[in-house]
């Protein structure tokens, strides 16, 4: 079969916004969602800067029996699958009587690890952690929770590809979808917001340490960046197929129409250019559209020296003479990681549903590695029907994805 | 600690953990149905006295802590 797949429904928690109205207002306005957090440093952390994003309370629409199995990222992803199934005219009795899936991105369990094992620890005791723990601290937590919350009965898979892994989630509905073996499914990408998550990323060295203007440390592709900011959230998008939709009478947002993925099969952590491109090209070949088709590229870029230099390249290769304007929405929002791959689609489709581009925060002037593309600085009135999103992550996996508005 | 503060104590830290109101937690009520505790929250149950009071009450003993006034006999006869 060769479906196509369109997205109907969207959902976000960020630390740009708690709905899409809000997020599109923010990402106009080159909102920072970029805070120190004294916590981290009291903790040692090298760098204290994280984005800030809100705790739900879900205490209204969760009985506690359920909530109590809910970490916090769960919890943002009941939140945006909660808007996104509204947008999408997707009820519970929808859901009860059809089939539908759901893939997530994540690729995280921290806090939840660390605290049942402290407990143990304390208590010397296991029941002393209690009966959420087990399922607070699985990676498929986000998917066993909400697959139970809103009784999904089709795909059932967390994916974990580190900061591809949002990304790698659309790509799997998109050909799940495409091939005809789900009609529907509920896809998108969460990430925990806490210091035992990032703990270790830090003792790395990876972050920026800019702690005296934190609203100006993430900054993509510029040539005074000194590292990443941690952020997350949740995003959720609903895929399905076109008939699926039309059928039930749905209005498509957009239309995913390509997916490429490669490995870098080399370092650890520091990414190539020849990995990243080959996932480009694939994506390209995947849609079987050309280049000068894509009107803006949503970039992986982190505010990472190596790797906006190198994502640079690839996509300067891949692009040749054309500047396709290109832009990394993680100035606004830090590194969404886990999320990242699903949000950046939510905060593309923003943009070219509503005509504009938003300006790359925080990016000045260009490096000799990141002078090679079109970085839009500003955010600029812009239409374009068809863009490309790329999530690369730790161990060389890459994904992009390409999608294009829809107007039936 | 005297048996008035005990449950003074489980009726505080169970209405938080469990959300319910104290006062539906009479002495004759039954544990079980008055936080509607199912297999797997009952492990919260032991995780909870054993935090605030230190007292593990082991699978075996469960059986026997059906009420609240049971509950305060066990923690009552078990602390230390």
């Amino acid at each position: 079969m060769n479906n196509r797949v369109v997205i109907t429904g969207m959902g976000i928690w960020s630390c740009l916004g708690y709905d899409l109205d809000t997020v599109r207002d923010a990402l106009y306005n080159g909102k920072s969602g970029i805070v120190f957090d004294q916590a981290r440093k009291d903790m040692g952390f090298r760098s204290a800067l994280t984005s800030y994003v809100e705790k739900p309370d879900l205490k209204k629409l969760i009985p506690r029996n359920q909530r109590q199995f809910m970490p916090e990222e769960a919890q943002y992803a009941y939140c945006s699958t909660r808007q996104a199934l509204e947008q999408a005219g997707i009820t519970q009795e929808f859901l009860d009587q059809h089939e539908v899936g759901i893939l997530f991105g994540n690729d995280s369990v921290a806090q939840a690890t660390y605290k049942a094992v402290s407990k143990i620890y304390e208590y010397k005791d296991t029941a002393a952690c209690g009966s959420g723990s087990i399922f607070q601290s699985m990676n498929s937590t986000v998917t066993m929770n909400l697959a139970t919350l809103f009784h999904l009965r089709g795909i059932n898979l967390t994916t974990s590809g580190a900061c591809a892994s949002g990304s790698h989630a659309m790509g799997l509905a998109y050909l799940l979808i495409k091939d005809g073996l789900q009609d529907c499914i509920i896809a998108g990408g969460a990430q925990e917001v806490n210091p035992e998550s990032v703990g270790s990323f830090d003792g790395i060295q990876a972050f920026s340490t800019r702690e005296d203007e934190p609203t100006k440390a993430s900054r993509p592709f510029d040539k005074n960046r000194d590292g990443l900011v941690p952020g997350g959230g949740a995003a959720t998008l609903i895929v399905e197929s076109l008939e699926h939709a039309l059928a039930r009478g749905a209005q498509p947002l957009a239309e995913i129409i390509g997916w490429g993925f490669s490995g870098n099969g080399d370092h650890i952590s520091t990414p190539n250019v020849a990995g990243p491109q080959r996932s480009l090209e694939l994506a390209l070949k995947s849609a079987g559209v050309d280049v000068h088709e894509i009107g803006y590229v949503n970039a992986h870029a982190t505010s990472t020296h190596a790797g906006d230099g190198r994502e640079a390249m690839a996509i300067a290769n891949v692009f040749g003479d054309y500047k396709v304007p290109v832009t990394s929405t993680k100035g606004q929002t830090g590194h969404e990681m886990w999320m990242a791959g699903a949000s950046e689609v939510v905060y593309s489709i923003l943009m070219m549903k509503n005509n504009f581009i938003a300006g790359s925060l925080n990016f000045e002037e260009p490096d000799e590695e990141t002078a090679c593309i079109n970085v839009i600085a500003k955010t600029q009135e812009a239409h374009f029907d068809m863009f490309l999103s790329n999530s690369f992550g730790f161990g060389g996996t890459n994904s992009t994805l390409i999608i294009k508005d829809y107007k039936g | 600690m005297t048996r008035e503060e005990i449950i003074e104590q489980v009726k505080e830290v169970l209405a938080e953990e469990f959300e319910v109101e104290q006062d539906v937690m009479t002495d004759d009520a039954t544990i079980k149905d008055t936080l509607e505790l199912d297999s797997l929250s009952l492990v919260d149950l032991v995780a909870v006295v054993e935090h605030t009071f230190k007292v593990k009450i082991p699978a075996a003993d469960l059986p026997n802590v059906k009420t609240f006034a049971q509950l305060y006999d066990y923690i009552e006869s078990h602390l230390h």
